[in-house]
């Protein structure tokens, strides 16, 4: 029964990870309706971006980390400018491959800069210190910080949606982009702005999963990526709640199966994503509740 | 109409004569020693991935469906062919036909069982399930004791290298002339139907979801007798040469050949196997070359550059007649 929880712990605290980095994608996906291949390797930039602000920098934590986030968001809108604003009448595909070549951009330029072997990288979580104990089962401090920040992060980012005139705007251009722009709604600018939203959580999970891996290497935001991508659909593609739903499970079933079978556990996460599509083909929470963005 | 059969004709003779030239040149070129070792180990690569490109275009190019697992296709067709040839004990040409033969059909039935169920789904859904699809194969595949896991298979007879080419160029040029006679083809003239309109092909009296899966399973087929050349070729499989990354590959040959173009695919695939070791003088920039490469003839291909270009001829030829007239 304990290991039980154990495991259904390390699965919430990867699946709030990944939940984090699925709503980046989401929400791309909501309001320029394309698939953000690039998304996973901001999640690499975000880690790297650290890594240079604490250990060639050094900086104190709490700047570094609004350095991260900073470089993270700057970096989403100038994407969109130069690679997907001129796309935007183009087809899904020519959209997909265009992001799959800024993937390949990301990944070698790292790569040129940082050089191909593992670099490793202390968390910066003090992991023994916030650890908690209740009964026979411990908290390590990066599975608390990890659940207290994407926790906020989330109701943030709902409250952001629902309560500002900006979220508003988002999800005016995600239902009818232009209807949106007869309402006098800035479309170019609400899209950066969700961009800049996304890369923003994709930093604050890229920071949340170097902390648990401490070991840096230019293709580490690719699995993450794929499998929040995954979540992102599991749950209902466009839909926010949906996509915390999704990486959540995602995270949970994850664990499981690697409990039951470790190298048949990605057989297991993927073959869930297969069925569930086959019974609802637009994920969980999608379309029939479209809180889209 | 006989003008046209006559044209057809013609078309045939100069299509054999290409062939035979091409050959011909490759052959000067491997055999006389004008290429190096490196751009020798190129020629097959070059070969599987032309089959690679147009079976996949058959399923994203003709029938319309964004699919991101061609690389699990080929895995399994790479590791049925290799277990054959491994465990049987014949002679080359009893052993290649039949690893070629059950590689292909086992990636057919597996695109068989994976496109019943898949193929009711649309757009992006479909792209995210084939590639689950792909994972699930080589996750699968790596938990097996009879594929030697994670380790891959080794020691694989090198049937299918540069030094015996011709069978790869053979293959090359069949599944070319399979799939260009079957787009032309009655099927294929449905297929292309259901990627312009699915309704109407419907009410057509078309069998919209026997024809999806038709497609999906000739291009499986294809995909994995190029994992059997692949496998005969390089002598050592993991399942992680293909991945999903593989598939996208693939796929960014596709799209840069042209949706639907045949022609298209092959010129890209060719040219994206060549151009990473034309790139290998820059070294470490590779990469970042390549992808530079890629975003740029993406948005290229999109900006009004090319359409001006194009457009301003038009316009210059438009012009021309009105005052002609």
């Amino acid at each position: 029964m304990e290991n039980f929880i154990e495991i259904l712990i390390t699965g919430l605290r990867s699946g709030s990870i990944y939940a984090l980095i699925a709503l980046g994608y989401t929400m791309v996906y909501g309001i320029a309706k394309m698939i953000n291949f690039a998304h996973g390797d901001i999640i690499m930039i975000g880690a790297y971006a650290l890594y240079v602000f604490i250990e060639l920098l050094h900086m104190p934590v709490v700047p570094a980390v609004i350095c991260t986030i900073a470089v993270c968001a700057v970096l989403g809108i100038c994407i969109e400018k130069v690679a997907y604003k001129p796309l935007r009448k183009a087809t899904p595909l020519a959209v997909l491959i265009t992001a799959i070549g800024v993937s390949y951009f990301l990944q070698s330029a790292v790569l040129l800069i940082f050089g191909g072997t593992p670099i490793s990288f202390a968390s910066i979580i003090d992991s023994k210190a916030l650890s908690l104990k209740i009964g026979s089962i411990t908290l390590s401090g990066i599975t608390i910080v990890t659940l207290a920040v994407t926790t906020i992060s989330m109701i943030a980012l709902t409250l952001f949606i629902q309560k500002t005139k900006t979220g508003r705007a988002m999800r005016a251009v995600s239902e009818d982009k232009g209807a949106a722009e007869l309402m006098g709604i800035n479309v170019n600018r609400t899209i950066s702005i969700t961009f800049a939203i996304g890369s923003a959580l994709a930093a604050i999970a890229g920071i949340l999963y170097i902390c648990q891996f401490q070991s840096l290497k230019p293709t580490l935001g690719a699995l993450p990526g794929i499998k929040a991508f995954v979540a992102a659909v599991l749950g209902g593609i466009g839909s926010i709640p949906g996509a915390m739903l999704g990486g959540i499970l995602l995270g949970v079933i994850e664990s499981v199966s690697k409990n039951v079978s470790g190298e048949l556990a990605d057989a297991i996460v993927f073959g869930v994503l297969v069925v569930v599509l086959l019974v609802k083909p637009s994920g969980l929470l999608g379309k029939n509740k479209t809180e889209k963005v | 109409m006989t003008k046209n059969r006559k044209n057809d004709k013609i078309k045939i003779v100069y299509s054999i004569l290409a062939i035979v030239v091409i050959y011909i040149l490759l052959k000067i070129a491997i055999d006389g020693g004008i290429l190096n070792r490196q751009y020798r180990s190129l020629i097959v690569p070059i070969g599987i991935n032309i089959i690679l490109a147009v079976s996949l275009n058959l399923t994203t190019g003709f029938l319309g469906e964004l699919a991101l697992g061609h690389a699990g296709f080929m895995a399994i067709g790479a590791y049925v062919g290799a277990l054959i040839t491994l465990n049987m004990n014949a002679s080359v040409y009893v052993e290649l036909p039949l690893a070629l033969l059950a590689g292909g059909l086992s990636a057919a039935l597996a695109g068989l069982i994976i496109g019943i169920p898949v193929l009711r789904l649309r757009g992006d859904y479909l792209a995210i399930v084939t590639l689950a699809f792909n994972q699930i194969i080589i996750s699968i595949i790596n938990s097996m004791k009879v594929t030697n896991g994670a380790q891959g298979l080794s020691k694989i007879e090198t049937y299918t290298n540069y030094k015996h080419f011709t069978s790869a160029f053979i293959l090359v040029v069949i599944t070319i002339i399979v799939i260009r006679n079957f787009v032309h083809s009655k099927h294929g003239r449905a297929v292309c139907a259901v990627r312009d309109n699915m309704i109407a092909a419907e009410a057509s009296g078309l069998q919209v979801s026997r024809y999806k899966i038709l497609a999906f399973a000739i291009a499986a087929f294809f995909a994995g007798v190029a994992g059997v050349i692949y496998a005969h070729n390089v002598s050592i499989i993991k399942p992680t040469n293909f991945e999903y990354t593989k598939s996208i590959e693939i796929l960014v040959m596709v799209v840069l050949g042209g949706m639907g173009s045949i022609k298209g695919s092959i010129i890209a695939a060719a040219a994206l196997t060549v151009l990473p070791e034309f790139l290998r003088g820059a070294d470490d920039f590779r990469m970042l070359l390549y992808a530079t490469v890629l975003i740029v003839m993406m948005l290229f291909n999109q900006s009004g550059v090319r359409d001006r270009l194009l457009g301003k001829r038009k316009l210059l030829s438009n012009s021309k007649n009105v005052k002609g007239e």
